[in-house]
């Protein structure tokens, strides 16, 4: 990176101030400004708005929900994430190429479309796998698996965008010195290639988290979204904002925008540690 | 990922020919079918689902889909507000990336971090913050609920971190003696700019421009409470579809998905082309 005072770029004075007074207000009219309503609408009788969406046995019970889908999903998500990246990086096989554009394929589908599929092959009455999963005792579609199914699809390129540009970098020579000296694959994995790719695996698991917290349209085409049984808190924001108890939809949205917002700093902090390595 | 992939392929080949990676050992067979089948189960399999379900009914199914005056409009006004509120995030985007890389201000680390603030919050939650200052009780007195504004307004909040995040990494590698050098041979600061720096930067800005109208097409939960969804005038094509489905005809929801994911697909392929280019060139 260059030093302001020798680059012709920020351009003259002007342009510069100009620059700057574009960016700030445009951010400030489309982000921050907006924002701040959400942290005053929801303070604006103190702690008691937050309180009494506490006291709400549904909020509390959607709030666990999103909590126990989120976690459950970056769980599942990471372990698929970094062996999926080790495999695209390290491994030479057939449709090797297709497969990383296709891991980038949910970025670009509509949370609606991601419940329609789902719906479309686990739904118990005329999905395709839906009826014989659920002859075996397991409901997909309107039940917890559906709603992780649909959170993981979402988040899945998350920790694989983060990991694959590192273990690019890394290259193999010390996983191959590893194994030349007699470690077998796990301990090459867990003792050389771990480490190495650490901040880029939290980083994706982070933002994953952040993700899978937020997540509402697919989860809401295949959910029940039953409030107190298979509700999540974002569906529950629109339920309330929409039933005319928006105190409790702000309380609620401030919870997981401090959540997110946290998730964001998190990553902030980390990333400068890991470039000055 | 895109980027990652180009570079894979780029790279020199004593690493391709290394021993260990030649072949799939036992371990790494078993991790591939794994991988694969989890992958089929939750991605390949539902989405092929969507098409064997529009194609089911044959072309007629997406020609009375597409016949409905109201989806054929909820298509066109995703589209259109796609397109320009990606025009003009290449502007604002390219703009904010700079700024971040080459102005140094009191403040910046913060604005950093609000870039990504889009990404992460819950997106009715995007709705329900952007009604408090552009609703019906707005403060400033701009009211554009259930008004087509409302929809640019939404795809444009939630757009906002995609070319900002794609031209950042390229303005920060960007070597600044080439701008010295066309300075100090008279060029002015717009010359260099339109004639050393954009041009490095155009690759990045269509890539990032591609995720962002894939984003801008696939866009409901901010719509939901802002745009009112009014049928023909401001409902988009997410929200048609959801209705499809509510109401439980899945052939038509399965026809309107299999055009969104054509749109989806298009995009993906011009941002791993555009990808490809840059690898190549670079």
């Amino acid at each position: 990176m260059s030093s302001p005072s020798t680059t012709v770029g920020t351009g003259s004075p002007v342009v510069k101030w100009v620059l700057r007074l574009v960016v700030v207000a445009y951010l400030f009219l489309l982000l921050v400004w907006p924002t701040w309503f959400l942290v005053k609408n929801t303070f604006a009788n103190g702690m008691t708005g937050i309180q009494e969406a506490l006291a709400d046995p549904d909020v509390v019970h959607a709030l666990q929900l999103t909590a126990q889908i989120a976690v459950a999903s970056v769980v599942i998500n990471t372990v698929f994430g970094v062996g999926i990246s080790l495999l695209l990086v390290r491994q030479r096989f057939i449709g090797r190429r297709a497969l990383s554009v296709l891991i980038d394929l949910p970025l670009s589908v509509s949370p609606v479309v991601v419940g329609l599929a789902l719906v479309l092959v686990y739904n118990g009455q005329f999905g395709w796998f839906g009826p014989w999963l659920e002859a075996h005792g397991l409901q997909v579609v309107f039940a917890m698996p559906g709603m992780i199914l649909a959170t993981c699809f979402v988040i899945l390129p998350l920790v694989v965008r983060e990991v694959v540009p590192v273990l690019e970098e890394l290259g193999e020579d010390q996983e191959q010195a590893a194994r030349s000296l007699g470690a077998n694959a796990w301990q090459t994995f867990w003792r050389i290639t771990l480490p190495g790719i650490r901040w880029a695996v939290v980083y994706g698991v982070v933002l994953s988290l952040a993700r899978a917290l937020g997540e509402f349209g697919a989860v809401k085409v295949v959910a029940g979204n039953v409030g107190g049984e298979t509700q999540v808190a974002t569906v529950l924001v629109q339920q309330k904002y929409q039933g005319f108890e928006q105190d409790t939809a702000y309380s609620v949205s401030f919870m997981l925008v401090l959540a997110a917002v946290l998730c964001l700093v998190v990553v902030a902090l980390l990333r400068p540690k890991e470039g000055k390595k | 990922m895109a980027t990652a992939a180009a570079v894979a392929d780029g790279r020199p080949a004593r690493w391709r020919r290394s021993a260990s990676s030649g072949s799939l050992t036992a371990g790494s067979s078993l991790g591939l079918g794994v991988a694969m089948i989890w992958f089929s189960l939750l991605v390949l399999i539902p989405l092929s689902a969507i098409v064997v379900k529009a194609a089911g009914g044959g072309w007629s199914t997406f020609e009375h889909v597409l016949a409905s005056e109201q989806t054929r409009s909820a298509l066109q006004l995703t589209v259109v507000s796609s397109l320009a509120v990606t025009a003009l995030n290449m502007v604002m985007g390219t703009t904010i990336a700079w700024m971040l890389v080459r102005d140094r201000f009191r403040g910046m680390g913060l604005l950093d971090l609000l870039i990504d603030i889009p990404f992460a919050m819950p997106t009715i939650v995007v709705g329900l913050v952007l009604l408090s200052l552009y609703g019906p009780d707005s403060p400033i007195g701009v009211e554009i609920q259930n008004t087509r504004w409302a929809v640019l307004l939404a795809m444009a909040f939630v757009t906002l971190p995609f070319i900002v995040r794609t031209v950042q990494p390229v303005l920060e590698e960007l070597d600044t003696d080439a701008e010295d050098a066309a300075a100090s041979l008279g060029a002015s600061r717009f010359t260099t700019f339109r004639r050393v720096i954009l041009p490095a930067l155009v690759p990045a800005i269509f890539a990032g421009a591609a995720l962002s109208f894939a984003r801008g097409i696939s866009e409901y939960g901010s719509l939901l409470l802002i745009s009112g969804n009014l049928p023909g005038r401001t409902e988009v094509v997410s929200v048609r579809l959801f209705s499809f489905l509510e109401g439980g005809n899945l052939a038509a929801a399965a026809a309107v998905a299999t055009v969104m994911l054509v749109i989806a697909l298009l995009a993906i392929v011009t941002l791993d082309v555009v990808q490809r280019r840059v690898a190549r060139r670079v």
